[in-house]
């Protein structure tokens, strides 16, 4: 499909209600907790509370002699390991053997209502042998044993990757200047408003049915079938419009898994709803990230050679955390050109709840580290760090020192649309004591250029009926978790047929009655399922515009489609109404069903490692911040948020517009005072290793009175790759706006901070330190594995 | 002047009757004395809209109106309620039409996921009742209890704001829209 | 979901069945007013009363009387946000007005009361936190466990004093009225605080708090509160400032008192600083800056609550300071 191909105009680009608007605004939108059955049963669990520890036993009698309860289970009923990535299968629903961090889950009760549930739970026992406990990446790489897991890059390190694309120690050598910074980026968790949930059941055909709150219906059915040991096809996983992902409920869960053993076990509906502390115990959020940072650049500021090493602090379980890894590299070279790269990641285990990926998945962490210290560059070289952006960005239709390939890129024109909105050029230098503009830039993909696992099949398959009414319904197993899924489907449905978005019904998140569709993960869902969309519409439409062209008695190219009707576009007057085509393909062909599918582009990379970072496209953004900084207290207060971001094109600009503001406001919470966080007792009275604070009041997610004006701009320039043109908005926006304010800060009163959040105790403490920063000071020695050597694509082949 | 007869007491055993009305409809039902608000109308009375994100106070997803003024359900005890007038998301419409509330937060964007949604339309009901001319800061204040992770609130204001004129005899104001940059690109293919 | 432990509900119906009921069921029950900080305790199994008694059908403590010439006198039960709306209030006494007003959120200041925060227990780090959270850190010393984790050589609890209005109410000079069976007494807001965070109120459990009495302010006295928080919504005060001052001819201070909220397990009066400003001008800056740094002495604020430690040291100063700027504006 190439853009333009099949547009009607009757949806793309028009700001119109979403389809699940009117569910949503008058609450009749069921989410998974929403949900309930004749007989349900309720679940609870029973969660560690050490850090890290073996399980000598586990005493359910005093819980099992409790009114209401049906069934008690442990690790015993699970002793099939899962996990997200084929190489971390390393969890299971129930722990067996060791609990590995406070949370755990140990054991589970299922009552006749939640109360008695907990109150039972409250009664099981588990008597542990406590272990030594690993608090941070660095206790882990110097406390090999005892060891979280046993598998792994040896010791308590998860992953250690290394990729050199050129010999970037021979380009500082080279260089006029070297710049070396050291940066911390602080873990914080997505925060969903609605907590993960699970309802679990046996329907009238046997079908063992599990109905929860997951972005990715499809890994969660694999999961399953796999832990359960039973056939994929005797399992239908339903995912109900979630109320926000943000990537915290793209895991498969152990509650998810452990629910459906209950339903199994006592054939009744099992229900779960966890509560707020336990989302913050599940996380699988953005992962605490040191990072070292070399540059090196030519007498124009040019990159000869830039080097990044990061540290990740991975929690107590694998999850995405291998990809997490990559990514604090992968995209570290698409949006400045650099001669050659030089990529180290290590992750590890530690006793803390298991990160994974948040928006942004990895690449948030080094984009503050690259963004800063290019700020700290173009002060010390004298230049504009909006004018050196503009001048160092990436190229359309290039190769990245990395392989990447990048097609579009609206990077240029997002940042001059921000400078010149912001006034930068007039106003930058000029607010006054206190007051500062930062600028930043960056990018992401469309989609992960492959799968999770290895397979040829398509990522996203799009299945549509088209019915004697003129109905048409899109069947995909795309999962909507707020950010408009369902919404795109039936846009692009719609624009390709000349009907309206609310003319087409969806039947999504279900890998029973729909194709499958990857999940909502990796901004994937526009561009993969997009394209899907439009290829199964572009069949019936064909099949439409035949049956049309016999009855109009014109040639097939002559059909238009608009309006609900299908007409002779030399002659509009002559038309056909949208059902009466439906009924005469249906007469000519049988019935209109057709389908459609997405697989990416073979990535150029081909090297050991080079599987994360390929997506068939790439959206930039850019910010500008105002920032203004009380330098009595520290106390950071943004004004106002510039920001443009390069959508492609926009399928429906109020919804864009909604996904860009939400990701300036994640981006400032983690900025300015989210984190999660972790509280260790003084070892020698206690081992306790436990959240800060897992709640909706400690854990600071701003409010509405502190969140500052945002001017919004789209930047379009279709991608062929994309459906109409279209490239992700859910995850790239927030990139630039962490480096952004870190940035303006510094322009307001002087000082750096170069580690999130930028609380008000480090900008005083800057403000009071000679060096005028706050930061990390060292990085530890990580035993490198041997690198993987690829000259960068100027350099030779791959 | 004293009331007569033993001080009435609910629970621990038995289960106390309760008569309120919700959303207009007089509902008579037998609650224990520890379920919450927010339990008995998305579990006895099957109003699933209310929705809870914390069961704290922290968070604002459950708020209704009760006897007129927002509230937050996961902190009401069920008992408290008897004789009591209670509003929540399904109230807000009666009939078929959207509440110009519903419908302004359905075309300026102001629902993503949804699930804060019922608690931010119940809490801007509130601040319009009260002041159906309330300025952009007096919305921000008045939803301030309300967290919402997917929005940024921006287009929750241009909802109120569009919705407030609605309801004061005015047009909607259309969705405001994000400034396109279509200009030929530098960088065009 | 979290839920309630079960407990049965009474519900008196006048203010001698209340302090009955109260001597009737005993330690094991707990007053329930506005419910916003009590119900959150019990979800967390904080708090497992076995009875509730019910403060909201007790006409006697929603009464109001007097006027901002006389005195006012507001029940107990008076929700936060009458307060905000009440012209006597914000007439006369606006830092109370003002306080009610930044309490938690809209719908938290619907239902909390002001007799309820005034009683709010006090706060830490590792106490508002679930059962299975403080079982993993082996509890604490306020409550099942023996080490205060704010400082473990402790012997008292550190918990902290985490209202807006109780330190305003201690610098406006108002007073509580105490109900119990036995009868009333009536005594100064300060006397109503403990300095302990375990049994941080004076009021002995047949008691209940019934009303608060507002003095008359005098014409040229001014009040103010200023709140410290991450966030410009939903949390409770890391710092809370209260002063008021008369102004003499010339702008001399002729009486003083400042209260600092959220650093101490109740709030802290900083006599040295309202004595160091008696016969001063708040328009001089040094003076300011010398009343800021000896009130600031008063706050020790430990490590357990937002916020870190030495920062808010330094924020009490600053906050001191801007509180008595603002005091000394022309109006």
């Amino acid at each position: 499909m190439t853009p333009g191909d099949g547009r009607t105009g009757s949806a793309v680009g028009r700001p119109l209600r979403r389809i699940d608007a009117r569910g949503k605004v008058t609450g009749e939108t069921l989410f998974a907790d929403d949900l309930s059955l004749p007989g349900m049963l309720h679940l609870k669990l029973v969660r560690a509370s050490l850090p890290h520890a073996r399980i000598l036993g586990v005493e359910t009698a005093a819980a099992r002699g409790m009114e209401g309860v049906r069934a008690i289970l442990t690790g015993a009923d699970f002793l099939v390991p899962f996990g997200i990535l084929p190489v971390s299968q390393d969890e299971h629903a129930l722990c067996v053997g060791k609990v590995r961090f406070v949370g755990d889950p140990v054991a589970a009760v299922v009552a006749d209502d939640e109360l008695s549930a907990e109150e039972a739970a409250a009664l099981v026992e588990v008597r542990y042998e406590p272990l030594a406990t690993i608090a941070s990446p660095e206790e882990a790489l110097s406390t090999p044993e005892p060891r979280i897991h046993d598998y792994g890059d040896g010791g308590n390190v998860h992953k250690a990757v290394a990729l050199d694309f050129g010999d970037v120690p021979a380009a500082l050598a080279g260089a006029d200047r070297v710049f070396e910074d050291l940066f911390f980026y602080q873990g914080n968790t997505h925060l969903a408003m609605e907590q993960h949930a699970t309802l679990a059941y046996v329907d009238p055909d046997g079908l063992l049915t599990i109905a929860s709150s997951t972005q990715t219906p499809h890994y969660l059915h694999r999961a399953a079938a796999r832990v359960l040991g039973l056939p994929p096809a005797r399992i239908r996983v339903l995912a109900p419009p979630q109320g926000g992902g943000f990537g915290g409920k793209t895991d498969p869960f152990n509650h998810e898994i452990v629910a459906a053993r209950a339903a199994l076990l006592t054939g009744r509906p099992v229900k779960i709803a966890l509560t707020r502390e336990e989302v913050f115990l599940c996380h699988r959020g953005r992962h605490p990230v040191l990072m070292r940072m070399r540059t090196g650049i030519d007498r124009s500021g040019r990159i000869l050679g830039h080097s990044v090493e990061t540290l990740l602090d991975g929690g107590a379980y694998g999850s995405y955390g291998v990809a997490s890894t990559f990514y604090t590299g992968a995209l570290e070279t698409v949006t400045y050109r650099m001669d050659r790269y030089r990529f180290r990641g290590c992750r590890t285990f530690t006793n803390k709840p298991p990160c994974g990926p948040k928006r942004g998945h990895g690449t948030p962490q080094p984009r503050f580290g690259l963004e800063v210290q290019i700020d700290k560059i173009c002060e010390q070289i004298g230049r504009d760090p909006a004018e050196w952006r503009i001048e160092n960005a990436t190229q359309p239709d290039t190769l990245t020192a990395n392989w990447l390939e990048i097609r579009t890129t609206g990077l240029v024109r997002c940042l001059e649309a921000v400078v010149a909105a912001s006034g930068w050029r007039e106003r930058r230098g000029k607010l006054g004591r206190g007051r500062g503009l930062g600028i930043a830039s960056s990018a992401y993909m469309c989609g992960a250029g492959l799968p999770i696992y290895f397979n040829d099949m398509p990522h996203s398959g799009v299945q549509l009926l088209l019915d004697r009414g003129g109905g048409v319904t899109a069947f995909c197993g795309s999962t909507e978790v707020g950010q408009g899924s369902d919404n795109v489907l039936a846009l692009l449905v719609a624009e390709v047929l000349g009907l309206l978005p609310s003319d087409v019904k969806v039947v999504t998140g279900d890998t029973s009655l729909a194709p499958v569709d990857l999940g909502s993960y990796s901004s994937r869902v526009t561009l993969m399922m997009g394209n899907a969309a439009v290829d199964a519409a572009s069949r019936a439409r064909e099949r439409l515009a035949a049956a049309a062209a016999t009855r109009l008695e014109i040639p097939a190219e002559r059909v238009g489609f608009g309006g609900g009707k299908l007409f002779d576009v030399s002659d509009p007057s002559r038309s056909i109404v949208f059902a009466q085509a439906v009924q005469l393909a249906e007469a000519a062909g049988g019935t209109v069903g057709t389908t459609g599918s997405y697989r990416p582009p073979t990535p150029k990379a081909r090297f050991k490692g080079g599987g994360v970072g390929p997506s068939p496209a790439y959206s930039y953004s850019a910010a500008v911040v105002e920032v203004a900084v009380d330098e009595a207290t520290g106390v950071v207060r943004v004004v106002k948020v510039w920001i443009a971001h390069d959508i492609g094109r926009a399928l429906n600009p109020v919804a864009v517009r909604g996904q860009v503001e939400g990701s300036v406001y994640m981006g400032l919470g983690e900025v300015l005072m989210e984190e999660q966080a972790f509280c260790r007792l003084p070892p020698r009275l206690s081992s306790a290793l436990v959240h800060r604070g897992p709640s909706m009041l400690d854990y600071k997610s701003p409010t509405s009175l502190d969140m500052p004006a945002v001017e919004t701009i789209l930047v379009e320039n279709p991608e062929p790759n994309g459906p109409f043109g279209a490239k992700e908005v859910g995850q790239g926006p927030l990139l630039p706006i962490p480096p952004a304010v870190a940035n303006a800060v510094h322009d307001a009163v002087g000082v750096r901070v170069d580690e999130s959040p930028v609380t008000p105790e480090k900008v005083l403490a800057a403000l009071r330190d000679p060096s005028r920063r706050f930061g990390p000071t060292t990085f530890p020695e990580v035993p490198w594995p041997e690198p993987v050597r690829v000259a960068p694509p100027w350099e030779g082949k791959p | 002047m004293s009331p007569a007869g033993p001080v009435p007491e609910h629970g621990p055993r038995a289960r106390s009757r309760i008569s309120l009305i919700v959303n207009t409809q007089p509902r008579e039902l037998l609650v224990d004395p520890w379920k919450t608000l927010l339990e008995l109308l998305r579990e006895d009375l099957g109003l699933t809209g209310t929705k809870h994100g914390c069961e704290l106070g922290e968070c604002g997803a459950c708020a209704v109106l009760l006897d007129g003024d927002l509230a937050l359900s996961c902190l009401v005890p069920a008992v408290e309620c008897d004789g009591r007038h209670v509003t929540t998301v399904e109230g807000l419409r009666d009939g078929p039409e959207l509440h110009p509330l519903q419908a302004a937060f359905a075309d300026h964007g102001a629902t993503q996921c949804g699930y804060c949604t019922p608690g931010m339309l119940v809490a801007a009901r509130w601040v319009l009742d009260r002041n159906p001319s309330a300025t952009r800061e007096e919305i921000a204040e008045a939803l301030s209890g309300q967290l919402c992770r997917c929005t940024g609130y921006l287009q929750i204001y241009e909802a109120v704001e569009s919705a407030a004129r609605v309801l004061r005899g005015e047009p909607p104001s259309p969705p405001r829209l994000p400034a396109a940059d279509r200009s030929v690109p530098d960088d065009a293919r | 979901m979290m839920r309630l432990p079960r407990f049965r509900y009474l519900a008196p119906r006048t203010l001698p069945e209340l302090t009955a009921v109260l001597a009737d069921v005993g330690p094991d029950a707990a007053l329930l007013a506005g419910g916003t900080d009590l119900l959150p305790s019990m979800k967390r199994r904080q708090e497992t009363p076995a009875a509730l008694v019910g403060l909201r059908t007790v006409p006697e403590l929603r009464a109001r009387s007097g006027d901002a010439i006389a005195g006012l006198t507001l029940g107990a039960t008076t929700r936060l946000c009458e307060l905000a709306g009440d012209g006597a209030v914000t007439g006369a006494w606006p830092a109370l007005a003002r306080a009610a007003s930044l309490v938690g959120s809209p719908p938290l200041r619907n239902v909390g009361t002001l007799g309820g925060n005034l009683c709010l227990d006090t706060r830490c780090t590792y106490w508002n936190q679930t059962h299975a959270w403080r079982k993993s850190i082996g509890f604490c010393l306020k409550k099942d466990g023996d080490t205060c984790w704010v400082a473990p050589g402790s012997t008292r609890c550190w918990a902290v004093s985490s209202s807006d209005t109780a330190p305003v109410l201690c610098a406006l000079g108002a007073e509580v009225t105490l109900a119990s069976r036995t009868g009333e007494r009536r005594i100064p807001v300060p006397d109503l605080f403990a300095d302990d965070g375990i049994r941080h109120l004076t009021k002995a459990r047949g008691e209940v708090l019934a009303a608060i009495h507002l003095p008359s302010p005098r014409p040229d006295e001014r009040s103010v509160y200023l709140k410290l928080r991450r966030r410009e919504a939903i949390d409770f005060p890391v710092l809370g400032v209260a002063a008021r001052v008369r102004l003499g001819s010339g702008g001399v201070v002729e009486a003083a008192r400042i209260f600092l909220g959220g650093v101490g397990s109740r709030p802290q009066e900083a006599t040295a600083a309202a004595a160091f400003l008696l016969g001063r001008r708040l328009t001089d800056e040094e003076t300011v800056t010398e009343a800021a740094r000896l009130a600031a002495q008063v706050a020790k604020p430990l490590q357990n609550t937002d916020f870190a430690l030495g920062w808010r040291k330094g924020a009490a100063r600053e906050y001191v300071g801007r509180a008595l700027r603002e005091l000394a504006r022309p109006r």
